[in-house]
């Protein structure tokens, strides 16, 4: 294939990719939709329970509740919950009268869920072939992250890939449907907003610090993305718990238990913390160095850098602190995130600085 | 930071002491930490918004410029060099103050529990978070000392408490020590890297040149077009480095949608390290500096000095070389000034545009259509009078005092213009002089600096992420194991305690049960009825 086949290609990937996306979206829309007449499978009230007492933390679900002992705790013990379902109806067959046409609607339930993660395995892979086309379609071959529109779509990859890189290990497939829509929004916004066709990279860009600094902030935004959902989630499902709104059927209800959320958004931004740490404030500053001469130098890019690197920092010390943990961290983990956007987007297309390699006058 | 206690929230009236203490107890709480990271984050918006001084002197002129009246405000508040403003640096003091406090208890406590052996197994393991319990026959001495190497091997820290003659006892375990060390390490290394910021901006200087292809630089301040050198930093610290620019090679991208986008520039340097050394050779490009002893070299601009040649009225040479013009967007449309001091009957200036591929529409007049060089045209507008060199008064080098000058008009009344061609030469009306076009030349922008102390920095902060490593993943626990003889079997018991939150304690306990197992099984004879009696998880709070 020539370049300019490799950069057609691309865009008819990441198109491509975008509707697989909506796909995967709708599935898990559907499979939200569905679960709203099927009830929470786990004895009546454990929610309840956990609000009453809502510091019961990691593996004090699992065993009390399905007596199985999952590996991961009670993250684990929900997914299975849900995912035995279809399996294992003999034991609720007596739940009630329509008994029946409750477990045929949950094997619907999971088999949506189960094709909206495929789907998104799919279209994964379709935006990776368009990330990796993108480079080759450029003369010469190059990294497919010089412009605002490659760094929105590889931004965007990096999110699907902790996603999906997570998925089993903490049985996030709830977070499916927040997840795809991300990805559409941003794919769409890219295309249709930032999109310039393949081309050389600027000299400033000439290094290969481009790979190290770049990799490194995809994958530690990406967790912050992912993180962000969990905690946006934990607000929500704490607040039912709290309020004691929770019903048997719906998303909500469907969730894992507010302690196990908070649980895994401490988890995925521990892991996105120092990788956004070395992308900032060691890889950014040492190509910073080489380039311009001065390893920090309050560029409104890295302004930004530190501002994310802060309030992330106090999500967590927030987590250690008496009347900070919990709603509160999330809350700060919410407003970190929105840093990582608005430096993303804001410094990008409207500020000045050194970092504008947006590609758009 | 200094962990749980709250702090309490109104001063007791007491002693200059106690008052003393408590405002150290304050300033060294978590809850302050929070507060103040929250305040440095907010207290470094601004700088992103509003121009600074350090980083874009002529943004902040115009930005002042358009704001005759909130400039005093902004420059009494701070906020044209916010990174160095009493309130951004009082925060910043405020928290490195408050971490200082926190880590020197802490570490304190940390040395203590180092030393100390892990805390005696409480009297009812079963009411651990995990606990697990078994009957086996084998006596309880060897089941104890199996349980020892058991935890060993997960590299616990062990210590055993014999029971009454061989009656059993219990093994007391603890790992997970590194997370506290990991976490001090992160805090400390905040302060290295703060330091060796400190150095660099005390001791380190930037400095940045203008020079045209062909011509030469010494490191000494005259040579600078701006300087920017920290508190401390003398003129005599500059190292004695020269280098001459030979040449500048740029390449743009010819075709396609995004033609006269830069490819590749680079600028071959002859530079000596000190006078008298060999002269070496460079090839200087963005990402690709020069590095020398007490200083570094970058190449961070280009653009166009178109060389002209100035006759007088009286036909003599007045003014030969190189002006530099200075780009104003991204065709390199440069604008730029040439004064003729040496003009006679009258000095002369001109001002105007360089274009280096001439363009021309009715709605722009000319423009430049590509960076590049292909066609090159001046398009000035001549003066004549007096330059006001003489005053005294610094000039800037890229504009004209207009005051004693005037255009020159044509008979329709309107200014004359002249658009010269490369090779061209115009004449300038009523026998005042021409100006031929002789060559393009190119010009680098150049910075040199030097910021000391990077290398702590980098150390710092690499210390840093190594301490959060440690403190995220390095999970605390205790372990503990009793074993004693009941009904003439021997009964282990096994628990666990987590001390940091989000652990999968469940599995830890598991493995340190199979583990026990294995021992026992290898220590004794083979026991098939080795079976759980009970397995115990008990919900705790965090």
């Amino acid at each position: 294939m020539s370049t300019a086949d490799f950069a057609a290609f691309s865009n008819n990937a990441i198109a491509f990719a975008s509707v697989v996306y909506v796909f995967a979206f709708v599935a898990h829309l559907a499979e939200w939709a569905f679960a709203r007449s099927v009830p929470v499978t786990a004895p009546a009230g454990s929610s309840a329970v956990a609000a009453a007492e809502p510091v019961a933390v990691g593996t004090s679900g699992a065993p009390v509740t399905s007596g199985v002992d999952t590996p991961g705790g009670a993250a684990g013990a929900s997914y299975d919950r849900r995912a035995d379902e279809g399996r294992a109806e003999d034991g609720r067959a007596g739940r009630g009268p329509d008994a029946g046409e409750l477990s045929g609607r949950a094997l619907s339930v999971e088999k949506l869920g189960r094709i909206g993660v495929a789907l998104t395995v799919l279209a994964a892979l379709l935006h990776l072939a368009g990330l990796v086309t993108r480079g080759l379609g450029s003369d010469p071959v190059r990294v497919p992250w010089g412009n605002m529109y490659e760094f929105s779509v590889a931004g965007a990859f990096g999110v699907t890939l902790i996603y999906l890189v997570l998925l089993r290990k903490y049985a996030l497939r709830w977070m499916g449907v927040l997840v795809t829509a991300f990805e559409v929004v941003v794919l769409m916004l890219a295309v249709l907003l930032l999109y310039v066709p393949a081309g050389p990279l600027v000299p400033a860009l000439h290094s290969y610090w481009l790979v190290i600094h770049v990799v490194a902030a995809v994958i530690g935004a990406g967790a912050f993305a992912v993180g962000a959902m969990a905690s946006a989630l934990f607000l929500v499902k704490a607040r039912a718990e709290a309020r004691g709104t929770l019903r048997t059927t719906g998303y909500v209800a469907r969730l894992p238990e507010s302690s196990v959320l908070d649980r895994i958004a401490y988890r995925v931004h521990a892991f996105g913390f120092p990788i956004w740490t070395f992308a900032a404030l060691v890889a950014g500053p040492i190509w910073a160095e080489y380039a311009w001469g001065r390893y920090w130098g309050w560029d409104p890019k890295e302004v930004w850098a530190f501002i994310t690197w802060v309030v992330y920092a106090a999500y967590l010390h927030a987590r250690a602190t008496a009347g900070w943990r919990g709603k509160g961290a999330a809350v700060i983990a919410l407003i970190g995130f929105a840093t990582v956007l608005f430096n993303f987007v804001g410094i990008n297309l409207f500020g000045s600085g050194l970092h504008s390699y947006s590609g758009l006058d | 930071m200094t962990a749980p206690a709250a702090p309490p929230s109104s001063p007791p009236a007491l002693t200059p002491v106690e008052l003393g203490r408590w405002a150290w107890r304050q300033l060294t709480s978590m809850r302050t930490a929070l507060i103040l990271l929250f305040l440095l984050a907010l207290a470094a918006v601004p700088g992103s918004i509003v121009p600074q001084r350090d980083i874009d002197a002529i943004a902040v002129g115009r930005w002042q410029d358009s704001h005759p009246e909130l400039t005093p405000v902004y420059e009494k508040l701070g906020l044209f060099s916010v990174y160095d403003s009493v309130w951004f640096s009082s925060i910043y003091i405020l928290l490195m103050i408050s971490l200082v406090g926190c880590i020197l208890p802490r570490t304190r406590v940390y040395w203590r529990g180092m030393r100390a052996r892990p805390p005696k197994a409480p009297r009812n393991l079963g009411r651990l978070p995990e606990s697990r319990s078994f009957a086996v026959d084998v006596p309880p001495a060897s089941a104890l000392s199996a349980a020892r190497e058991a935890l060993r091997s997960r590299r616990y820290r062990v210590d055993v408490h014999e029971g009454d003659a061989g009656r059993g006892g219990s093994v007391a375990a603890e790992r997970g020590y590194l997370r506290e060390a990991g976490n001090l390490l992160f805090h400390v290394s905040l302060l290295v890297v703060l330091v060796g910021f400190a150095i660099g901006s005390l001791w380190g200087y930037k400095g940045g040149v203008i020079v045209v292809n062909g011509q030469g630089f010494s490191n000494s301040l005259s040579q600078y077009d701006d300087f920017a050198p920290g508190a401390l930093f003398g003129p005599d610290d500059l190292s004695p480095f020269e280098f001459t620019v030979d040449d500048f090679r740029v390449k743009f991208l010819e075709s396609g949608e995004q033609a006269g986008m830069p490819t590749e520039f680079s600028a071959d340097l002859t530079y000596t390290e000190r006078p008298g050394a060999p002269e070496k050779k460079y090839d200087l490009a963005v990402n690709h500096p020069l590095s020398l002893d007490g200083g570094s070299v970058f190449l961070v601009g280009h653009g166009y000095a178109p060389r002209v040649t100035v006759r007088d009225g009286e036909g003599n040479v007045a003014y030969q070389g190189p002006s530099i013009f200075l780009p104003q967007d991204s065709s390199f449309a440069s604008f730029g000034v040439i004064k003729v001091p040496d003009a006679l009957p009258e000095q002369l200036g001109f001002e105007g545009l360089f274009l280096p591929t001439y363009g021309f529409s009715m709605e722009r007049g000319p423009y430049s259509r590509f960076p590049d060089a292909l066609d090159p045209v001046l398009s000035l507008l001549p003066y004549r009078g007096d330059l006001g060199l003489d005053t005294g008064e610094p000039q800037s080098v890229y504009e004209l005092d207009k005051d004693k000058l005037d255009v020159f008009e044509k008979d329709t009344g309107a200014d004359f213009r002249l658009d010269i061609a490369l090779g061209q030469t115009k004449q300038l009306p009523n026998g005042a002089g021409s100006i031929t076009f002789d060559g393009v030349d190119r010009w680098v922008k150049l910075q040199v600096s030097d910021s000391p102390g990077k290398r702590i920095a980098l150390g710092g902060v690499l210390l840093a992420i190594t301490g959060l490593l440690g403190s995220l993943f390095i999970r605390p626990r205790r372990a503990w194991v009793r074993v004693r003889e009941e009904d003439g079997r021997t009964v282990v018991e096994l628990a666990g305690l987590d001390r940091s939150a989000g652990g999968d304690l469940g599995d830890e306990v598991d493995e340190l049960e199979r583990r026990l197992r294995e021992r026992l099984a290898a220590g004794a004879l083979p026991d098939p009825d080795a079976s759980p009696v009970t397995t115990g998880t008990n919900p705790r709070k965090e």
